[in-house]
């Protein structure tokens, strides 16, 4: 059986360690704490954990203002809210002037489960990689939340942060050192390539051992900094491999399958390219395992896009 | 200007009268050179912004980043000419620089960026911005024990947007006694009478029930300025204060005075002397 850890709770284990050695730390939060997982840092620093109630604008602004201030503000509510209620303030009191702000952001993708399409975030990754300034952060397991927190607390400048609801499985692939802004090669591979954002790093590696077992190699390539975007890592792959398997829990524009799609036409290169993701639906209430499953968001769906692509490509034209 | 260690200058009503005169001729000068821009409700806030920096606020322009300075925030951002011609009067950037309001390349945006321009606390321009950066900002100086205060300038309009009151139950619950706003009065937003838009009377009340002290004050007298700034000062509730100044938009310039018609746009060039010739005697 595999491990399964929460990677929100990678982020506030990060915010609870941090605490003693960061005095300009805050945690705000609107109302989600139990949610969220701050009110187990608010048990710890009740006077360094501020409730704003359910009204993620202010607390969005609130947080702008403290960082004005020279404190360290982390930002928390579930993604949906942090990117679309409160995306006017993410915008114009955080991004725009380039305040010292992290956006802990929870409940991302459709894995959230239960609560259904109102809460799943999956715009999210398209809205916060197209604001200047952002930093956006999307680890994949509860270590690499934990250490992607910490990365976030050591950078100076506004940084999205994006875990999910759901225990997760836990991926020691991912546990090397935490550089920010750099991709990570989680499998080395020469027929294809896999590219992996968030808990889609599990699943891109159960894909890569399937498709090893069919006698293809194949590269892992997990990106838990969606912006800014490290190409040159891709580009090797797009050189050296036949073709190209994005996948997020996300929708699938605007997100990285299209940040890897432009990347690669830019370079004047070419690759067939298959985009894993929620193809520009809504998601609906359900266990958060069967909803991966329905929306296409599993080792089989990546394995199955190279198949078909590769089975194309060998095709006489 | 006034010093880092000096109580705030000037209580002469007629030097404030003059500098507000001066103030306006700049805000005209800035909207007509820009070609764009908000001059009427930086008309009818120019009294008030006026006894904030010169007699008020204590603050330095060689030090703009003095800890102990107390900090305006201008949450009615479209209206940032007032906040420029004061800021360089007072000199914390150079006066030529007005003459590029709102042209590429300059620092003088059409709404005020904190990473932009020097005295520019914080960035604003989308309505409701300011009133809740102020209060991180004054919740930030009570954990660390500070003295001085934060002013706030709010539109009237602006009060039809959701966060002013998400702020207001904020600096309720955190006792934001530093924070001292006031409501630009001047009952007129873009589309015409606030109270055919949506009405926000009897505001006072609203801030009252809100847990804020709130009352109403002529905008445009600055012996009702400072004494409504002390009384807030004196507060003894832990309450935070908001101040529901009447004004007139367009006030100085008789032809623009409570038309709504002058929200936006810049004066034609037959506009602005008329204007400026006004204005260039008490």
């Amino acid at each position: 059986m595999v491990e399964t850890k929460q990677t929100r709770q990678g982020y506030v284990d990060a915010l609870i360690e941090l605490a003693p050695q960061r005095p300009d730390l805050l945690v705000l939060d609107a109302d989600v704490s139990k949610a969220t997982k701050t009110s187990d840092f608010q048990k710890r620093f009740p006077q360094r954990h501020i409730n704003c109630g359910t009204a993620e604008q202010n607390e969005f602004s609130v947080a702008a203002g403290l960082a004005l201030e020279g404190f360290l503000p982390f930002a928390t509510t579930f993604a949906m809210f942090a990117t679309t209620r409160a995306s006017d303030q993410l915008r114009n009191s955080i991004a725009y002037p380039k305040l010292n702000v992290k956006v802990g952001a929870t409940h991302g993708g459709v894995s959230t489960g239960g609560d259904g399409a109102s809460h799943q975030a999956c715009e999210d990754l398209a809205i916060t990689r197209a604001m200047p300034n952002l930093t956006v952060l999307v680890p994949g397991d509860y270590e690499e939340a934990r250490q992607a927190t910490l990365a976030a607390a050591s950078f100076v400048g506004p940084v999205y942060l994006r875990f999910g609801r759901d225990t997760y499985p836990v991926v020691p692939e991912l546990h090397g050192d935490f550089e920010l802004g750099r991709a990570k090669l989680l499998r080395e591979g020469r027929d294809v390539t896999l590219v992996s954002t968030g808990i889609m790093a599990y699943e891109a590696l159960r894909a890569a051992e399937q498709l090893a077992a069919t006698g293809l190699s194949t590269r892992v390539l997990h990106y838990p900094t969606l912006k800014p975007f490290d190409v040159e890592p891709l580009l090797s792959a797009a050189r050296e491999t036949r073709a190209i398997v994005t996948a997020e829990e996300h929708s699938i524009i605007g997100g990285l399958g299209e940040a890897v799609a432009s990347a690669i036409l830019e370079a004047g290169m070419s690759a067939p390219l298959r985009r894993i993701g929620v193809r520009d639906v809504f998601g609906e209430s359900g266990p958060s395992g069967e909803l991966l499953d329905k929306y296409g968001l599993r080792a089989s769906n990546i394995a199955h896009a190279v198949q078909s692509m590769l089975h194309t490509a060998s095709r006489p034209v | 200007m006034t010093t880092s260690t000096a109580s705030p200058p000037s209580t002469n009503l007629g030097l404030l009268r003059d500098k507000a005169r001066s103030i306006r001729r700049e805000i005209l000068l800035m909207v007509h050179a820009g070609q764009s821009g908000h001059p009427g409700g930086s008309l009818g806030a120019a009294d008030l912004v006026t006894a904030l920096y010169y007699s008020v606020m204590r603050h330095d322009p060689r030090n703009p980043d003095w800890p102990e300075r107390d900090r305006f925030i201008l949450s009615k951002g479209h209206c940032s000419p007032v906040i420029y011609a004061v800021l360089a009067d007072c000199g914390y950037f150079p006066h030529r620089d007005l003459a590029s309001f709102r042209r590429p390349g300059s620092h003088l945006q059409g709404h005020p960026c904190s990473a932009k321009t020097p005295g520019i606390e914080a960035s604003t321009g989308t309505l409701g911005l300011g009133l809740s950066t102020a209060c991180g900002m004054a919740l930030g100086a009570a954990l660390r024990g500070d003295q001085h205060h934060y002013y706030v300038l709010c539109g009237d309009g602006e009060q039809q947007e959701g966060q002013i009151w998400e702020a207001a139950m904020f600096a309720h619950k955190y006792k934001l006694t530093n924070l001292i706003a006031f409501t630009d009065r001047n009952r007129l937003q873009t589309d015409g009478d606030t109270e055919d838009v949506m009405p926000l009377d009897p505001l006072p009340e609203k801030w009252r029930a809100f847990g804020w002290n709130s009352w109403e004050i002529d905008g445009h007298d600055y012996r009702q300025i400072l004494d409504a700034v002390a009384q807030a000062k004196r507060e003894p509730c832990g309450r935070p204060t908001m101040i529901v100044a009447n004004t007139t938009k367009g006030k100085g310039v008789s032809f623009m005075e409570d038309a709504a018609s002058w929200h936006s746009g810049p004066p034609s060039d037959a506009d602005l002397s008329r204007a400026l010739k006004e204005l260039s005697h008490g």
